[in-house]
């Protein structure tokens, strides 16, 4: 397919404000052009306004809107080549699914739109329902037609507002996977909001994690969840746990830290936070990169591991792992994911174990941030 | 005793349909006194039955004049009221403006006022503009009150759409006037619709407005008060059970298009 | 494959800088869209209005022509004559009203979450016998109430015409040209007009709400007392509205049921402008009876807002 992508989309300096309330502080984003693009926070951060002033459909406080080479901003949503999908997919009630999808076409004056109408219906496996009105289809059904009818217009950049928040689990599972096969296959920019991490981790080839107006971290999904820049990103994406530590001193390329009574070990490279000596540090680990013994074999843990003493305060069966919470005295709460091919049946509640891990999973963040941030969310499925 | 329990559960039922037939005994009455053949010039005791009426529906000297004034007049006010009253709900709802407030209750007070205020007041201003009273000032004056109606009608349904509708017509590159005549006017429609089937009843069937200012003009409700005088034919009984057949079937028929064509969203 | 691109010269990328002011699209669309309808409304409601209220302070005659004479006595004279014939407005109109709520009640109530299936149908009865001119229909109570007829012969067996009677409601053993007559006229002209917003407003509660207090231990007495009649204050207050103010200036149901003695204030303004051409003492009664709706108008706005109105 020779088709004329367009280049990236740049966002400089957009911003949105209501009166007094800022829901997008100006901002700079560059979208690579051909990406599966992902914005991701929690309500109310500003991702949908930014979705839609890209799509024409609210306009910028201040900022330009760039598309390739063209200047967007002031074009009403109509003059651009872009198109979304809306949340509640916005299907027109009135018109049959073949004139849904055939919509855009005819508005721009194609006049045989029955060939390309059915090619699309095609690829998103709606073929036998082109006659049908959309209050007949399923939700996953209308939210393929939505995907479709914006689609057929091959435009440059395809927006997709949370298309996914209505549906059940295991069908947005195969949605996710659909989507990213069909950008895939298309190769158009995808730029894509959602709430869900596990989503946008899923899908996205570079995520940029949104709060309170402002974009905290943008990178690909791996690079987020390993090396979080914030405790906002840290407890948003996954979970981590935190253990307020103070530099002690540096040892080559780590930096070693007081904690408690003990001593863990930092990479420097994997310190977003100042490393004065003296200077206090977030000492943050996720759950599933520590491995859990009983204080009875503490013997048989191998040297240059970082590790805490604790007790086991619950333990949570879950299948696939065991979720436990340990009580220490550096940190409340402590959360270990142990994936479940040996159970050790001494670990239950009470039992004192001590908790290790290799210091090159540790990252290290400012001490002076909000070591709540971005954990609010209580997760339905918080699988390991 | 499983009777009392019965009654108790449906008496809101019960009470809700003694209403309904308190609403319709007139009708009722109406269609059947269209049968009858009275001694006098008055259509108030049952004498017998005939179809006389029914037969000669324009028997009475001037009346079929006044029905046809009545409906050319309904015609116009409806198309008139309509097409002002949905400009101002599409303004009311999609739009943000200032004096909202006093738009609203511009808009409401004609329904909440007397019908003698606004009609005798209007005729003052006739008067003192030294306008011909007739056809045009009756037309004006349904106009007038018919417009908050039909306001009131397009609001609801417009208020029930869902605005991303119309995002999403402009999303797909239709201009302002595309989407209003693709999206947003074939869903509007049943709104409209019941806005312009009120204003017609209400034009069809006004008596007060209409009397204070149509001067030497005959209008149908206006035959029936003079009528009520001077002697009651039995064909006003025929007209009226005609009318109230009439505008079942029509409202039978829009709903049964309705079904067929989409389910409202 | 059609693209669509429009292509201005692209401006040099000059990050966080505001490069101009947003286009305000379409600010004055709104303005444009109630302009012929609002302007209407102004000169066919609102300046009548004026008008009307410079006709009650001329003086003169339909012979000589009417001059504005600031004559505001002719407000205290159609007072002092008429104030029966107010106090007989707001009784009737208030009697009719409260009937209405009585009966209407059950029916919107009946519509909203007992008719199922019927509903539309229901609806449709309750809205039908607009079409047929109310003119007729009302023609056809003198039937219904006629002297010896069914209804008034059924009354006067049950004795109820003589409590009636006693509270001068009624006269002897008619009901035609009695106050009874009347309100019985207007409580019927002016149900669809209670109806409507009750229906309206008790439609948009929630069934469940009803469960969540029976799962509570409320009776369906209880349940009706705490939970529905509050939510559907709404309707009830703007049914009560559209109801005792149009009936309040009715003078059809007294013409044509009632007699002299049941004239109404709407009566008086009938016959004040459209046979003795009194058009001062006709246009200050009909600024009184205005003036005191507009306040009753305002005092529901105060407390309610306007959004709801219309």
């Amino acid at each position: 397919m020779t088709t004329d992508h367009g280049g990236d989309v740049r966002l400089a300096g957009i911003s949105k404000t209501y009166g007094s309330f800022t829901a997008v502080q100006p901002l700079d984003l560059t979208v690579p052009q051909g990406s599966f693009f992902a914005l991701l926070g929690a309500s109310g951060c500003g991702k949908t306004t930014t979705l839609r002033m890209i799509a024409g459909l609210e306009e910028p406080s201040s900022g330009t809107v760039m598309l390739g080479d063209q200047d967007v901003t002031a074009l009403p949503p109509y003059k651009r080549p872009v198109n979304t999908v809306f949340q509640s997919y916005a299907l027109f009630p009135h018109l049959d699914i073949f004139e849904n999808v055939a919509f855009g076409l005819r508005r721009r004056g194609v006049k045989s739109v029955k060939k390309q109408v059915g090619e699309m219906l095609d690829l998103v496996q709606l073929g036998e329902q082109a006659r049908k009105k959309p209050h007949q289809l399923s939700g996953g059904q209308q939210q393929r037609v939505a995907v479709a009818r914006a689609l057929i217009n091959h435009p440059k950049v395809l927006l997709l507002d949370e298309p996914l928040g209505a549906l059940d689990l295991k069908l947005r599972r195969q949605m996710q996977l659909e989507l990213k096969r069909i950008q895939t296959e298309v190769g158009i920019t995808f730029i894509h909001v959602t709430h869900d991490q596990e989503e946008a981790m899923t899908m996205a080839d570079t995520v940029a994690v949104m709060n309170a107006g402002r974009v905290e971290q943008l990178g690909a999904p791996a690079d987020l969840y390993e090396n979080p820049g914030s405790t906002f990103v840290a407890n948003f994406l996954g979970t981590s746990n935190f253990i307020e530590a103070e530099v002690a001193g540096r040892s080559g390329d780590d930096l070693t830290l007081k904690a408690g009574d003990g001593k863990l070990v930092l990479p420097a490279a994997r310190c977003t936070a100042s490393a004065a000596t003296g200077g206090k540090i977030l000492v943050g680990v996720r759950p599933e990169k520590i491995s859990l013994t009983h204080a009875d074999d503490a013997g048989s843990i191998p040297d240059g591991r970082n590790r805490i003493t604790g007790r086991v305060a619950d333990s949570s069966f879950i299948g696939v792992s065991t979720q436990y919470v340990i009580d220490s005295p550096l940190c409340d709460a402590f959360e270990v994911y142990a994936q479940n091919i040996e159970r050790d049946s001494r670990l239950s509640p009470g039992a004192d174990v001590v908790l290790h891990w290799n210091p090159a999973h540790t990252f290290g963040l400012d001490a002076a941030q909000d070591i709540e941030a971005g954990a609010a969310k209580v997760e339905e499925d918080a699988a390991a | 005793m499983p009777f009392v329990r019965w009654l108790r559960r449906n008496l809101v039922v019960i009470a809700g349909l003694i209403t309904l037939g308190y609403l319709l005994l007139p009708n009722l009455v109406v269609t059947v006194f269209s049968f009858n053949k009275p001694k006098g010039r008055f259509n108030y005791e049952w004498q017998q039955f005939s179809l006389d009426a029914w037969t000669n529906p324009c028997g009475v000297a001037d009346m079929c004049g006044s029905l046809s004034l009545s409906l050319q007049i309904a015609f116009w006010a409806t198309i008139g009221a309509t097409i002002l009253g949905t400009m101002i709900a599409f303004a009311l709802v999609r739009y943000r403006f200032r004096a909202r407030g006093a738009v609203n209750s511009l808009i409401f007070l004609p329904m909440a006022m007397p019908e003698v205020v606004m009609a005798a007041s209007l005729l003052t201003l006739f008067l003192n503009m030294g306008a011909q009273l007739g056809f045009w000032t009756i037309l004006i004056a349904h106009i007038m009150f018919c417009l908050s109606f039909v306001v009131t009608a397009v609001k609801a349904r417009v208020m029930s759409m869902d605005p991303r509708l119309e995002q999403a017509a402009q999303d797909l590159y239709a201009g302002p006037f595309q989407t209003f005549v693709r999206v947003t006017l074939p869903i509007a429609a049943p709104g409209i619709a019941a806005g312009a089937l009120l204003a017609f009843a209400l034009s069809f069937d006004d008596f007060i407005i209409t009397n204070f200012n149509a001067g030497s003009t005959v209008t149908f409700p206006m035959f029936v008060w003079g009528s009520a005088q001077r002697g009651t034919p039995v064909q006003i009984n025929v007209i009226g059970t005609a009318m109230f057949i009439v505008a079942v079937l029509l409202v039978l028929a829009a709903m049964l298009v309705g079904k067929r064509k989409n389910k409202a969203v | 494959m059609t693209t669509v691109t429009e292509t201005p010269p692209a401006p040099p990328l000059t990050p966080g800088k505001e490069t101009r002011k947003p286009r305000k699209r379409g600010r004055l669309v709104p303005y444009w869209l109630l302009l012929p309808g609002l302007l209407w409304l102004v000169v066919f409601f609102a300046l009548p209005m004026v008008y009307q209220a410079s006709t009650s302070i001329q003086t003169g005659s339909l012979e000589d022509g009417f001059k504005v004479t600031w004559h505001f006595a002719t407000y205290w004279d159609a007072l002092a004559d008429y104030w029966p014939q107010f106090l007989r407005s707001v009784l009737y109109a208030g009697a009719a009203t409260i009937l209405c709520l009585a009966l209407g009640y059950p029916l919107a109530y009946l519509i909203a979450f007992r008719a199922g299936r019927w509903r539309n149908v229901v609806l449709i009865l309750v809205i039908a016998p607009f079409f047929t001119s109310f003119l007729i229909r009302t023609l056809a109570w003198k039937t219904i109430l006629s002297d010896g007829g069914p209804v008034v012969s059924a009354l006067n067996a049950l004795h109820v015409l003589d409590v009636t009677s006693w509270i001068g409601m009624t006269d002897g053993n008619r009901v035609l040209a009695t106050p009874l007559a009347v309100i019985c006229g207007l409580t019927y002209n002016f149900l669809p007009f209670m109806i409507l917003p009750l229906y309206t407003s008790l439609e948009r509660i929630d069934g469940r709400l009803h469960e969540a207090a029976g799962d509570l231990y409320a009776t369906p007495a209880t349940t009706f007392r705490k939970v529905t009649f509050p939510l559907s204050m709404p309707g009830v207050v703007s049914g009560t509205l559209l109801t005792f103010i149009p009936a309040a200036g009715d003078y059809v149901n007294a013409d044509l049921l009632g007699s002299t003695d049941t004239r109404m204030v709407g009566n008086v303004i009938q016959t004040q402008f459209l046979r003795i051409l009194d058009y001062p003492t006709a246009a200050a009664l009909s600024f009184i009876l205005m003036a005191a709706i507009l306040i009753m108008v305002t005092v529901y706005i105060r407390r309610s807002g306007t959004e709801d109105l219309v």
